[in-house]
This record gives C-alpha cells, sequence and structure tokens, in this order.
C-alpha cells in the first residue's frame, strides 16, 4: 500500500492526521481555508498560516469503484470504492478517501451499493490515515 | 498592418503542409527514437521540404526523443527556437500553437512538431510508485485513486450526477469514435465495429467507467510541418492555416484530480475557448468536423460544452441521435480519436484534422472548411482552429 510521499506545505496535515485529528492549512491574516496545501494565500498572498482543526463532518461528491488492473495490495481489496468527501465546515475543501465499516477496516468493507452522492460521512483515522464512516 | 495598439496575432500566419506518421499498434518493434525519426521524415516528404530547411522544433515533456537526437539523426539544418509542453496530451495542440508564434514573429521558418511514444509495449505510468510527484499524488494515492481513469471517473460521476448524463451518452461518443475507426485502414480498431450490447457489458475499469470509456494504449509515432503563409502556398500540400491557437490553464486549476475549486466541472477548455474564440473570426457554429481529445469518453462532452457547441450540462444530450457521427450535427474524431485508432498523446487528433481540410480523410465531412482540435481537458490545455 501507498504512504503518503509529503512535502513541507503537506506534512503539518499527515502530522496531525497519525494523532488522529483533521486539519485544514489557513491564511493567518485573512483566514481563508486553502487545500492542497501550498506556501502562501491565494487570496492576500500572506504566508502566514495555521492549522485549524475541523470536525470531521462532510457528505459525499463523488465516488468512484476501482477495479483491476490495480497495484498489488489495492488489487487484492478491489472493486473497492475511493470518495470526495465535501467538509461541512469548509465547503470547498475536498478530501480523497475511502468508506469504510470502521476505523482501520479494508477498503471494501462497505458495499457501494450503500454510497451515494450526498450521503453524510465521518471522519475515523488509522495508520496515519483519515478515512471515513457512514454517518 | 495591425491596427495601433494591437498586436499582430498569429491569426493565418502560419499552415501546416506537411503530416507524417508511423503504423499504430500495439507493439511496434522499433524503438522511440527510431519512430520518431521516420515520423518527422515522412512530414517533411508530405510537404516537400528538406530537412535542412528545419530550424525550429516543438514537442511534449513527457517526449523520449530529445531535439538533439533527432536533429542529428535526420539532419536538420540550425535550430533557432525549440520548446516543450507540459501536461501530457494537454500540450498536443500547443506544440503548434507555439511554432506558429515563432514563425509568426520571426523567430523560426520551419517548424516540426512530434510526438513518439511506445505507450503500448511500455509500462502504465501509473505504475510507477517511485516517481511520484509529492503534490498532489499524496492526496489521492494512498487512498487507492491511481490511475487516470480513476481521477476521472470521480469527475464523471459527479457529472453524470448533476446534468443527467447516462452511460448511453457515453456509449455514444465511444461508438462515434469507433464508426470512424472501422472506415479509416490505419486504426488500431479497423476491424473491431462496437456494439450496445459490448459496451454494456464490459468489465469495469473504474466505475461509472467501463473498458470502452478508456482510449487504447499504442505504439506509434507522428508528426507535422509548419511554415509561414507565403511559403505555404508553394508547398507540395494544400495549406491547412492555424486561424487560432490557445492554451489553457484556468485560475485555481489543479490538473486531472481538479476537485478542489468552485467549479470542477468548467475546466480548462473554458479558458482555453475564451481565448480562441476572442481571436478567431469563426465561431462555433462555423465548425464543420471537430477532433475532440478523447482520452476517456467523458472529456468529449465536457469538452463540448466548454468550446461552446452547447450550453453548460448539455454535453450529454448533444451527443443524443448521431450527432457526432457522419451527417449529424458535429462529426468528432473522424479517424477513430484516441478512442479507435490510436492514443498517442492526442497528436492524430491533429493530424486528421489537416485531412480533413484537404479532403483527404477516410471519413471525410464534405466540403469541411473550419475543423477545431482540441488537446486534453481536465489538464492544462490547448486548442487548435484550422481552416483550408
Ligand atoms: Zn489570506
Amino acid at each position: 500500500m501507498l504512504t503518503p510521499v509529503t512535502d513541507a506545505d503537506g506534512a503539518p496535515f499527515w502530522e496531525y492526521a497519525a494523532r488522529g485529528e483533521l486539519r485544514v492549512q489557513a491564511c493567518a491574516d485573512c483566514g481563508e481555508a486553502r487545500f492542497p496545501p501550498r506556501p502562501c494565500c491565494p487570496h492576500c498572498q500572506s504566508f502566514a498560516c495555521e492549522w485549524r482543526p475541523v470536525p470531521g463532518r462532510g457528505r459525499v461528491w463523488s465516488y468512484v469503484v476501482a477495479h483491476p488492473p490495480l497495484l498489488p495490495g489495492y488489487a487484492e481489496q478491489a472493486p473497492y470504492n475511493v470518495v470526495v468527501v465535501e467538509l461541512e465546515e469548509a465547503p470547498r475543501i475536498r478530501l480523497v478517501g475511502n468508506v469504510v465499516a470502521h476505523a482501520g477496516a479494508r477498503l471494501d468493507s462497505v458495499d457501494p451499493g450503500r454510497l451515494r452522492i450526498g450521503a453524510r460521512v465521518r471522519a475515523v483515522f488509522s495508520g496515519g490515515l483519515p478515512q471515513w464512516v457512514l454517518a | 498592418m495591425a491596427a495601433p495598439g494591437t498586436a499582430p496575432g498569429i491569426k493565418d500566419a502560419a499552415a501546416i503542409v506537411g503530416i507524417g506518421q508511423t503504423a499504430f499498434a500495439r507493439h511496434l518493434a522499433e524503438d522511440e527514437r527510431t519512430l520518431a525519426c521516420r515520423a518527422v521524415l515522412a512530414a517533411l516528404d508530405d510537404a516537400g521540404i528538406a530537412p535542412g530547411e528545419v530550424d525550429a522544433l516543438a514537442s511534449y515533456t513527457m517526449e523520449d526523443t530529445d531535439e538533439v537526437e533527432l536533429a542529428k539523426a535526420v539532419g536538420f539544418g540550425d535550430l533557432t527556437f525549440f520548446g516543450k509542453v507540459g501536461y501530457g496530451g494537454g500540450g498536443s495542440c500547443a506544440t503548434v500553437a507555439h511554432l506558429a508564434a515563432a514563425i509568426a514573429t520571426g523567430q523560426a521558418t520551419v517548424g516540426v512538431a512530434w510526438r513518439s511514444r511506445k505507450r503500448g509495449s511500455g509500462p502504465r505510468p501509473w505504475t510507477n510508485t517511485t516517481a511520484q510527484l509529492p503534490t498532489p499524488a499524496q492526496w489521492t494515492r494512498p487512498f487507492g485513486l491511481l490511475r487516470p481513469a480513476d481521477e476521472i471517473a470521480m469527475l464523471a460521476r459527479r457529472y453524470m450526477h448533476e446534468y443527467g448524463v447516462t452511460r448511453d451518452h457515453l456509449f455514444n461518443v465511444a461508438l462515434a469514435c469507433r464508426n470512424r475507426a472501422n472506415q479509416n485502414p490505419a486504426a488500431v480498431m479497423y476491424d473491431r465495429p462496437l456494439t450496445r450490447e459490448m459496451y454494456m457489458t464490459s468489465r469495469w475499469i473504474s466505475e461509472p467507467l467501463c473498458l470502452y470509456d478508456n482510449c487504447l494504449e499504442t505504439d506509434g509515432a507522428l508528426a507535422c510541418v509548419v511554415v509561414g503563409r507565403e511559403r505555404a502556398r508553394d508547398c507540395r500540400q494544400r495549406p491547412v492555416y492555424v486561424h487560432a491557437a490557445a492554451q489553457g490553464l484556468p485560475a485555481q486549476h489543479h490538473g486531472m484530480v481538479n476537485y478542489w475549486t468552485d467549479d470542477p466541472l468548467t475546466g480548462p477548455a473554458w479558458t482555453a475557448a475564451r481565448h480562441l474564440w476572442k481571436h478567431a473570426d469563426l465561431t462555433p457554429r462555423d465548425v464543420d468536423v471537430a477532433q475532440i481529445y478523447d482520452a476517456f469518453t467523458p472529456l468529449i462532452p465536457l469538452s463540448l460544452e466548454g468550446y461552446g457547441f452547447c450550453a453548460r450540462g448539455e454535453g450529454g444530450a448533444f451527443t443524443e441521435q448521431g450527432a457526432l457521427e457522419t451527417g449529424g450535427r458535429l462529426p468528432v474524431n473522424t479517424a477513430g480519436g484516441g478512442l479507435s485508432e490510436a492514443y498517442v498523446h492526442g497528436f492524430n487528433l491533429i493530424t486528421e484534422g489537416v485531412r480533413q481540410l484537404r479532403g483527404t480523410s477516410t471519413a471525410q465531412v464534405p466540403g469541411a472548411a473550419a475543423c477545431l482540435v482540441t488537446a486534453g481537458e481536465d489538464v492544462p490545455t490547448s486548442a487548435l482552429l484550422l481552416r483550408s
């Protein structure tokens, strides 16, 4: 399985995720949240940023069900879902992830037939990655 | 002369006067460099121009045959302009656009653009787990969003949800491309008809996209020759003028995983289209035939919206009643496109646009005088408006 190959901008997201916290980068001057993280604010050009905790509630914006050919590790769990979740607290922040039965469950642990655009989900954490369960 | 205060621009300043290609197949024996040389020499021969006259080159950043290797192998003259364009299939039309701009501004006189790729024989790029860019792959790949098909399927599901686009609409796209390939002996799928039943029962790749929503995996190379309008009149072939050209990278765009803008379903096509039509004497209604980048079927309805052939959300409905077929409202990908002729990062769409305006396509649109050619949608893109 692939782990995040991170960079200076993205590293804090993963450090918080490893502690079970969902945080997004926001401008410390104008307050606008932004994703993916980047060095400065596209709204006011400030380089000052903060990592804002978000409650981790969202809705499925879209999803796919991936079938082989896939990388080993993923192929063994296929078909599995990948979702884009739109955060309730910050509608333009959308996170790619997987809807699973419980934290740490396999990628194919939820029947894809249960997924719908608009379905409510909440964040859980496993192995340093955020995952999503149906709310 | 241009009016005071306005740039003269590139409108009709340059023309494509030569096209060339190798065979297309799942596997070709020769290497990419050799295929590039063959396609380039074929294009120069088509134009009736000697290799020693070439002074400009343009290709893709993903092209592995670099300028030095190509120039010394085929015997180009001194080069004064060369450049490469990024973003995979988004760069196809930009290669010709850059040559046209160089020629219009006097930086060069004879330009060659090319693409050589053994995507059929070679590894699938997404299987490389070591050469991943840190951003944005860290936000997608750990979760199993691994392939371009997955990335586009995510947008496709949302597009279908918002606008009632159906699998039948996507089938219409796949079928139009396949039907044209069935008329083109050079197409990989020349002798392989497609039916609705085959489409609807095929295996999934990434739901909602099935096998036939995905382009081919092809070995092959193509090239074209661009010269100024004066020189074009003396060439062997009827000139095909670059009437307008544009690139498009929208504000806050994120590439193929464009999930983080206010409106992810208006992509780079919209940006390129605004510039293209602003600088053209033509409108979408004047376009007789179009070659629309088709790595995945949903890119065609999205592009039809972006380039103004229909309104927002109407791209799926546009494909109904044979609109994309010969004799339809807008025949597309008349050699078969990436879905059914060959997938060579969209360069075969450029050469087919040229054939339509020469009147030599295997699925000729009678009297075609204007052809839109587009590059990859959902990546930073480019487009050409060609006319005879
Ligand atoms: Zn700011």
